[in-house]
């Protein structure tokens, strides 16, 4: 069977024309047919079909999903009038939202793939993610009378800290008292929700956080020589610091995780910790330092939505964002590109749901609050099937 | 996420080697062992609450005061000379507490917070029982009032004891297929049911925010208001203590206590519970002697969501009668249910007082039972998520078999 007939190939061709069923009704094509989107649909489907059962399974359910999903959204977009689709997706416009949207979920994700490559199951990014989000802006509003416009890197710092200290909790539980590790996250997203929101409302109750929070915030870079460039120029041309940091981080993070031999260490103590023992790798400081080193990293992302996105705080702001995150280093398998994939096609239905109401009305953007929720439950479920992650991962370690 | 080959991992008990807490008590799946340990751990999930209640410049023996008188509890102390309606009927009896006071009606307050808490703590602890995470129960239970509002609301001359028992079991049903589907994808293809429960309360959340909200397809008459319609007399719990007008208590607490009792014979007496428990206990153990644990895992999921949709339907007809977007995304009942399961160890008993215990200290904190003068209740109400975060940390520490590992390691 030749390279472009194996089921796996067909499957991932289905995928692709699935989206393309959606995407052909979109500007600038716009096909204002149902049957092009249709069409389009159930070839995926079928193509879906045919590799599911032979033995790709994987990738013959993403297209049979992904060709579902697209006679849906294409049958509904060819049903609504071309000025409201044309004010819904300016695609240069949305990928830039879906940049914003996918950063917190990118520091997540990496700080729950240090967490998991060590071991250590970490459902307690979303609490990591709010407390970043809490005491970064609470860090930059008591800096700035004296830092000024660069109180954001107090708060940043403040977020860390806070972050690494949230972490040291599920540490010390998990690694010493070996509580169980979905107990302890649960316990510590609770907590996090808990003395937020009550700091909040006794620092900053009645009026909400200062407004003047841009002034000091993480600043956008201006990259005046791309602004003229068509397409690209308004996607890259005004992004958040903290959006390329993330970039920066992904980058960082392959080549520590693959390429050194403290990346060989961590997932070693991963993948077996008395094979890493007996080598002489200690199994606990590599988990500590890879457990609180997530906290900071998730917090860096939680800082990013109050002081660069958002600038403001709100209890339990985080909206569950740190769980998607969590769903999106499963969907990438515990890998940093693959991960950073997910988080932008889960800020890409963030971003869509966030247009929608301009031109449809609350009531629909309300219903596409629910689907970046929809696509995990989907991501986890259908596409990716059995995701294996590192073998130790959720069992403690005892020494002996 | 989990797979359970790997077996050199696990960790016997070594000659030599201080055995952990969690070896004392095998934490996550045990039996009703023991009331030391939750009681020690609320007394400090309290005393840490405290603490930050000091820090931030408040007298916490003040406030905790406040919460106490707030939760009504007080009433069970304040005997007397009294006489009672009897419920359902015309005429009075003695009765030795006055049911009209103050402190009647918010205990009335905190039973009616409580009955819901037990029923998602169920939903918690039967998943418990079969070896997974239901995180999942917020959603369960929005599922139950979406049902129980639209059928409420619906079918105005149906007879009423058949309208509010339609609306209990198509809430418990809603909740069950709600439930369902993370068992399902738990059982299938291996979805950690942590991550898609969670996604399944934000979609019911999103969906119930869509159907009662502006222009939603259920919202109610008035087209101005987020709101549904009210559910029909005939779909209304009866009231057996205090006004109907008032919120008084509904038979729904019933329901909920009858609810323990079924869970007990459920897990402790039926060939299913045994299943559920052999799976939660090793699936593959379970799997060896002849069970299905892809057909256990989805049906301990629906059972655990009937029991949240039914809350939810509780709430709907006992107290609620309508709902709308803003009801939905602050209702936080399934999350308590969370923390009482594990307070009370997943048994039917413990889960019946920790419920107790969250439904006081929600009640004793709301803004209608808290005086503002001594605490703020937005305040009160993160300090009630604090300490249900401490008690979750704390039961998986497990403070009575951390006690007995150190005081073993000092004299080793």
């Amino acid at each position: 069977m030749s390279r472009w007939t194996s089921p796996r190939a067909v499957g991932v061709a289905g995928i692709v024309l699935g989206a393309a069923a959606f995407w052909l009704a979109l500007p600038p094509l716009a096909a204002r047919t149902a049957v092009l989107p249709i069409a389009i649909g159930i070839l995926a489907i079928a193509a879906g079909i045919w590799a599911s059962s032979r033995e790709s399974r994987r990738a013959g359910g993403g297209a049979i999903a992904a060709g579902l999903l697209g006679i849906g959204f294409g049958v509904l977009a060819t049903r609504s009038s071309s000025a409201h689709l044309d004010s819904v997706v300016v695609w240069s416009t949305l990928f830039a939202a879906t940049l914003r949207y996918a950063t917190p979920l990118t520091f997540a994700a990496i700080g729950g793939l240090f967490c998991e490559r060590s071991g250590v199951v970490n459902v307690a990014l979303e609490g990591m993610l709010l407390t970043g989000a809490f005491f970064g802006i609470w860090g930059a509003i008591w800096a700035h009378t004296w830092a000024g416009s660069f109180a954001w890197v107090i708060g940043l710092a403040a977020a860390a800290l806070a972050g690494m200290a949230l972490a040291a909790i599920h540490a010390v539980w998990t690694i010493t008292f070996k509580v169980d590790q979905i107990i302890s996250g649960t316990a510590l997203n609770f907590l996090a929700l808990g003395t937020t929101g009550y700091l909040f409302v006794d620092k900053y109750g009645d009026t909400g956080t200062p407004g003047n929070v841009p002034a000091y915030g993480i600043p956008d870079i201006h990259l005046h020589f791309l602004q003229n460039w068509t397409f690209i120029g308004p996607i890259l041309g005004q992004l958040n610091l903290m959006i390329w940091l993330s970039f920066v981080l992904l980058v960082a993070t392959s080549v520590f995780v693959f390429r050194t031999p403290w990346g060989l260490r961590l997932r070693a103590v991963g993948e077996h910790p008395r094979a890493a023992d007996t080598v002489g790798i200690s199994v606990y400081k590599v988990r500590y330092i890879a457990v609180i080193s997530s906290g900071a990293i998730a917090a860096m992302g939680g800082a990013y939505l109050s002081l660069g996105f958002v600038h403001s705080f709100n209890e339990g702001m985080t909206n569950g964002t740190g769980f998607i995150g969590l769903a999106a280093l499963v969907f990438g398998k515990w890998r940093p590109f693959p991960t950073w994939g997910a988080a932008l096609l889960f800020g890409f239905s963030s971003a869509l749901a966030d247009r929608l109401p301009a031109a449809y009305g609350n009531q629909w953007g309300t219903l596409f609050q629910a689907l970046p929720y929809l696509l995990t439950l989907i991501a986890v479920a259908g596409v990716i099937g059995r995701s294996i992650g590192p073998a130790a991962s959720g069992r403690p370690y005892a020494r002996q | 996420m989990s797979d359970f080959e790997a077996d050199e991992l696990d960790q016997e008990p070594v000659a030599g080697v201080p055995p952990t807490p969690q070896q004392h008590f095998p934490s996550r799946f045990d039996g009703a062992k023991g009331v030391v340990t939750p009681l020690i751990t609320t007394v400090v999930a309290f005393l840490v609450g405290g603490l930050v209640v000091a820090l931030t410049g408040k007298d916490p023996v003040r406030v905790y005061h406040a919460i106490y008188e707030g939760t009504g509890v007080g009433w069970l102390f304040q005997v007397g000379n009294h006489s009672a309606r009897i419920p359902f009927e015309t005429g009075h009896m003695w009765f030795p507490w006055d049911t009209a006071s103050v402190a009647a009606g918010n205990l009335q307050q905190t039973l009616l917070v409580t009955t819901p808490i037990v029923l998602t703590a169920l939903a918690v602890a039967f998943a418990f029982r079969c070896g997974m995470f239901n995180i999942g129960g917020q959603g369960q239970y929005v599922a139950g009032t979406i049902f129980a509002v639209w059928l409420g609301s619906s079918f105005a001359s149906l007879d009423p004891w058949l309208h509010v028992t339609l609306c209990l079991v198509a809430g418990a049903l809603a909740g069950a297929v709600w439930a369902g589907i993370a068992g399902i994808l738990k059982a299938t293809v291996g979805a950690h049911e942590v991550i898609s429960t969670i996604m399944l309360n934000w979609t019911a959340i999103w969906v119930g925010s869509y159907l009662f909200g502006e222009g939603g397809p259920l919202q109610g008459a008035q087209v101005s208001i987020p709101d549904s319609n009210n559910i029909v007399d005939g779909a209304k719990l009866p009231v057996f203590w205090g006004l109907k007008l008032l919120q008084g208590l509904s038979i729904g607490i019933f329901i909920a206590i009858a609810m323990l009792v079924v869970y007990w014979i459920l897990v402790n007496r039926t060939t299913l519970g045994f299943a559920v428990r052999a799976v939660g206990f090793n699936p593959e153990a379970a799997r060896y002697g002849g069970i299905s644990v892809a057909r256990n895992y989805f049906v301990a999921m629906a059972i655990a969501g009937g029991f949240a949709g039914l809350a939810g339907a509780i709430d709907i007809t006992g107290w609620e009668y309508q709902i709308g977007p803003a009801d939905i995304q602050a209702n936080q009942i399934g999350f308590i249910g969370l923390a009482a399961a594990l307070l009370g160890r997943n048994t039917a008993i413990g889960a019946g007082f920790a419920s107790l215990l969250f439904g006081a200290l929600i009640t004793g904190t709301s803004s209608r039972q808290l005086d503002p003068s001594i605490f703020r209740p937005d305040l009160a109400g993160n300090l009630t998520t604090i300490i249900q975060g401490l008690v979750v940390l704390f039961v998986g520490l497990n403070l009575g078999g951390l006690w007995a590992w150190l005081r073993r390691r000092r004299r080793a």
